[in-house]
């Protein structure tokens, strides 16, 4: 079985500050990591590794610092990273980026499975994982909570999918693409022989015309969607603080939520 | 922090505990120590990221490297939880034998389980009258055909019950004293060994501490270390001489953790109107720690290198190192309360759990008592010639 | 190739464009900005924080353009499960009504599934001048692939100019495949749509960082512009039992609703509370709780309140509770009308989850937990004794 993990690098939300004067968001000195919903689909890939045997490989689209991201995929156990990296990509969009990488997933050939993070920390899109099914003329299934079976014989997938009110089960056929949720699993520390393994390994790394884009299809060129603005939205202000006797509070509460119910 | 001088992988193993540390202990630090006892699973993660094969030499499955190593791992545990932390060195207190005086056959058989973290070890030493006076060791082995037969009691032994490998120190020729002891390799589930009571203590409460009880218990010769009598009271002075660094540096977690929090808090607390951090009383007793961490962290890993270097006189170095070290642990923990005042006595700030973590460093290994014994006899040795 | 540029005779040398660039791609040299483009993704942050306009995209015509003018109508699609409309639906409408007010054109919505004609009319109560129907045995359970064909073949064959869906696991995942198809933008999780009347286009603006900043995003050269909508931000369609509207059933072929992808089954979440996307009350608990057993206060009170149960990430962690009630940035991201946090203290991954609820009570020990600072009341102190004598209090007020 071949997995591929398509990742991204974002900054550090935690970190991540608003500056009360200019109400704009200070992301200067922020660590960047890897998208916390990737963890998830890195440690997916790694278990079924062990469980099923595979090649694992992780695809990421970004500058040239996105590097570390891929490094760290390969301490947490995943095989081979691929950067796909061009100046030509800065400012694409969702419709892009999936594009972008689609067409390295072409590039690498053969693969059974594509797991995708739900959605990425800082954009919060969600888009770009169904996208590249789209683009790969794929079947998909999102919001993964569980792979309840999968086999390379019988070239299908059963995965159940999380839903507002409950679970969905769903059986597709190999390949295909899932985005997966944190309950899926609890993702690995890397081990310190990955670690040292991932500070020397070699990562590919394809430009665009490795993969073979169309120009006009890329970067902001070739994206659908302009950012006009981006502004900090005012501060939410705190409200009452009370203090006092836990009888009094909570009798004062009862009152105060009674007027919105 | 001054610059050590670490070398990549070492710098690794520190940045992968701390985020081990943070990720996978703290949130569960104050559960665990209510509950005084952590999950099997903990030491699993430790295994999965490779932290049981640190000082395991390459050839039997470990990473290579030394005591630093281990001692840097040991520290960024106990900068979060002394418990945790006590466990997982404790397992290295019982490999230590093994790999300084197990035969070939030995090191083969265990090592590699050990490296992987498939297996933990105990070191089994400390009997109800045998304390700071190793010699008084009561538990009895003596030979029969191909195995050898244990009989006795071991308490406080840390990681006891957990363990799968016990490395026990007992008696096999009464009459030649620290001579005639001996020590064995013991698997859990061997006929006649079982666990008895488990202690309920003052600190350290994630790590398992329990009484072995031996009765008849049938343990095959080629088990005997090194396969020769007679060697317990040395594989026990050599083996604390490696493993006190590790105490000592489990010491300077706890204090580095204690001093962050207590920095922290008085940068937030408030009193008379501004930050208690503004008070010079605090920074004095801040600055203070900080020297004294600073200064117990040098001599600690000054202390590992000469072991990792097999320098013949460590064993007074390591005593200094556990002794300054643990000393200063349980004051910096001390004024750690101090700093949270009121809070620092409650168990929901999670400070005073320091102060009981760090009391043991002072007494287990050698009691602090014991090592101003090693250095005093090492100086008189020395300078009275 | 897009490019960003400094004016140098602009740029005052303030720094904060070095601030907020999330890539740390800008240097002050000699008191100007400077941007490495190896490192910049030309996100815009730095041009909209720039005071003083020295930075700006160098403007490049779009690769490609449709014929916008040839596209008319804004079209919502109608989620239904079981038959069953969802109600982020109803909110849809009401703003699909008030865009297609603004452009002088219809509402239209897309209706999916088995058996569902009668429901169709709901959709005509609510605001919608043209229901576009379709029925199959196939299309009974939501499949990604043989929706976003149906709905391909449609939008191509009406040419709506909006194409508005629930940001929901349903919605989400469908609309990302049809807008890739169609070639034309979408922006995710939308909070505001407006009509630029002038250039008679979509402005959509969302959060972005877990809302810590929001963005305005624009496709004017690509139609549908399709949005995706977060849930409860936006008011429902009141149902009007007297209005008319007409009901356009296609058939389409079978290929199109054919799908390699089988729906197995539907398992609905047992016990109160758990569907946070829908609750207008949400009573969440953190690690002030202190163990699992102490969660039954908080559903007591959700239950009290007829709300749902909500978690911070520490007491899901813990295994306290399922990550279902996870609310947060690693969870879902509510929006009730009142959030009640017990014993949360607040931190970042939480609050971008639930600081858009329109009231929000906080009940915590540490009077300098952050939750405070974006808590419309909050109570410092015991929630082990505050809550009791709230539901005392709830219950005597005859609540419930």
């Amino acid at each position: 079985m071949r997995i591929i993990v398509s990742i991204k690098q974002v900054p550090d939300t935690t970190e991540v500050r608003v500056d009360p004067e200019t109400n704009t968001l200070i992301r200067e000195g922020v660590e960047s990591i890897i998208n916390p919903f990737d963890m998830y689909a890195i440690e997916e890939a790694v278990r079924l590794k062990e469980k099923h045997g595979a090649e694992t490989i992780v695809i990421t689209m970004g500058p040239p610092q996105a590097e570390s991201a891929l490094r760290e995929a390969l301490a947490l156990g995943i095989d081979k990273a691929i950067h796909i990296t061009d100046r030509a990509f800065a400012g694409s969009d969702t419709w892009a980026t999936s594009y972008i990488l689609a067409q390295a997933v072409k590039k690498i050939g053969e693969y059974d499975l594509i797991i995708c993070g739900k959605q990425a920390s800082d954009g919060d899109t969600a888009q770009v994982g169904p996208g590249m099914a789209a683009h790969l003329d794929l079947p998909q299934i999102a919001y993964v909570k569980k792979i309840e079976e999968i086999s390379q014989e019988k070239k299908m997938i059963v995965a159940e999918r999380l839903v507002e009110d409950g679970f969905e089960t769903l059986k597709a056929p190999l390949p295909c693409l899932i985005t997966v949720v944190k309950e899926i699993n609890e993702p690995r520390l890397p081990s310190l022989r990955g670690k040292m393994r991932a500070k020397k390994a070699e990562i590919v790394k394809w430009n665009k015309d490795a993969i073979g884009v169309e120009e006009d299809k890329i970067g902001l060129r070739g994206s659908p969607t302009q950012v006009v603005k981006i502004f900090t939205p005012p501060q939410k202000k705190g409200g009452e603080i009370w203090q006092g006797e836990p009888e009094e509070l909570g009798a004062r509460l009862a009152k105060e939520l009674k007027k919105y119910l | 922090m001054l610059n050590y001088e670490l070398t990549e992988e070492q710098k690794e193993i520190r940045e992968l505990c701390r985020r081990l540390a943070e990720e996978k202990i703290k949130p569960y630090s104050q559960e665990w120590d209510e509950a005084n006892k952590m999950p099997d699973e903990v030491l699993k993660i430790f295994a999965q990221s490779d932290l049981f094969s640190l000082c395991i030499p390459e050839e039997y499955g470990g990473m290579g490297g030394g005591l630093l190593d281990l001692c840097i791992a040991t520290e960024e545990i106990s900068r979060i939880d002394g418990g945790v932390a006590a466990s997982y060195a404790a397992s290295f207190l019982g490999m230590f034998p093994i790999l300084l005086f197990g035969t070939e056959e030995q090191k083969k058989k265990y090592l590699p389980r050990l490296a992987a973290g498939e297996s933990i070890a105990a070191f089994g030493l400390t009997e109800p009258e045998a304390g700071s006076d190793a010699a008084a060791v009561k538990t009895t082995a003596r030979k029969d055909g191909k195995f050898y037969i244990l009989n006795g009691t071991k308490h406080f032994i840390t990681n006891g019950g957990v363990a799968d490998i016990y490395t026990i120190i007992a008696v096999t020729d009464k009459k030649r004293g620290p001579r005639g002891m001996s020590a064995f390799i013991v698997e859990k589930g061997t006929e006649g060994f079982e666990f008895g009571k488990k202690e309920d203590k003052m600190g350290i409460r994630a790590s398992a501490t329990r009484e072995l009880i031996f009765n008849e218990a049938r343990v095959p010769d080629e088990n005997l270390l090194g396969g020769r009598e007679g060697t317990g009271f040395i594989v026990t002075m050599k083996t604390f001489d490696q493993s006190r660094p590790g105490v000592a540096a489990q010491a300077v977690g706890i204090a580095q953790g204690a001093l962050e929090m207590a920095t922290k808090y008085a940068h937030q607390r408030e009193q008379f109107g501004r930050k208690i951090s503004s008070f010079q009383g605090i920074q004095w007793m801040l600055a203070d720690m900080a020297a004294k961490i600073e200064a117990a962290r040098a001599l600690v890993y000054a202390a590992a290198r000469m072991v990792d270097r097999g320098e013949k006189n460590s064993g007074p170095a390591s005593a200094a190192a556990k002794l300054f070290a643990s000393d200063t642990a349980m004051e910096v923990a001390t004024q750690a309360v101090q700093i949270f005042g009121g809070y620092g006595y409650m168990k929901e700030y999670g400070i005073e759990k320091f102060m009981r973590d760090a009391k043991i460093t002072q007494i287990y290994e050698g009691t602090n008592q014991i090592q101003k014994e090693i250095i005093a006899l090492d100086l008189i040795k020395r300078y009275t010639k | 190739m897009s490019t960003l540029r400094v004016i140098k005779e602009k740029c005052a040398g303030c720094g904060i464009c070095v601030k907020v660039c999330p890539v740390s791609a800008i240097t002050m040299v000699e008191k100007k900005a400077v941007i490495n483009l190896d490192k910049c993704t030309l996100c815009g942050a730095c041009i909209s924080a720039c005071k003083f306009d020295a930075i700006v995209r160098e403007k490049e015509e779009k690769a490609r353009r449709q014929d916008v003018s040839a596209y008319k109508g804004v079209w919502v699609f109608a989620e239904q499960r079981e038959g069953k409309i969802a109600p982020v639906v109803y909110e849809l409408l009401a703003k699909a009504r008030q865009l297609a007010d603004d452009l002088g054109t219809y509402v239209g919505a897309v209706f999916l599934g088995y058996n569902i004609k009668e429901t169709a009319k709901e959709l005509i109560w609510r605001g919608t001048d043209k229901v576009f129907l379709v029925e199959d045995e196939k299309l009974v359970n939501y499949v990604a692939e043989s929706y976003s064909r149906t709905i391909i073949h449609l939008v191509n064959k009406y040419k709506p100019e909006i194409f508005l869906a629930g940001a929901t696991s349903c919605g989400r995942s469908l609309v990302s495949r049809i807008a890739v198809k169609l070639y034309t933008g979408l922006t995710a999780d939308c909070t505001g749509l407006d009509i630029d009347r002038e250039r008679r286009i979509l402005i959509q603006t969302r959060p972005a960082f877990g809302g810590n900043i929001m963005a305005q995003i624009i496709s004017p050269d690509f139609r549908p512009q399709m949005a995706t909508v977060r849930h409860k931000v936006m008011p429902e369609a009141k149902a009007d039992r007297s209005r008319q509207g007409e009901i356009i059933t296609e058939k389409v072929e079978k290929s199109l609703v054919e799908s390699a992808v089988e729906f197995l089954r539907f398992v609905k979440e047992e016990g109160s509370g758990v569907n946070l996307a829908e609750a207008d009350i949400i009573v969440s608990g953190g690690r002030g709780l202190g163990k699992p057993e102490n969660f039954s206060l908080i559903r007591e009170l959700a239950e009290v309140l007829g709300g749902a149960v909500g978690a911070s990430r520490a007491a899901v962690d813990a295994g306290w509770i399922p990550y279902s009630h996870q609310v947060g940035q690693t969870g879902r991201t509510v929006c009730p009308k009142i959030y009640i946090a017990c014993g949360i203290s607040g931190q970042i991954q939480h609050l971008v989850g639930m600081q858009s609820s329109k009231i929000i009570v906080a009940i915590n020990k540490d009077p300098d937990a952050p939750i405070f600072k974006v808590a419309s009341y909050g109570l410092v102190g015991d929630l082990f004794k505050i809550i009791p004598v709230l539901i005392k209090n709830l219950k005597e007020a005859g609540i419930k």
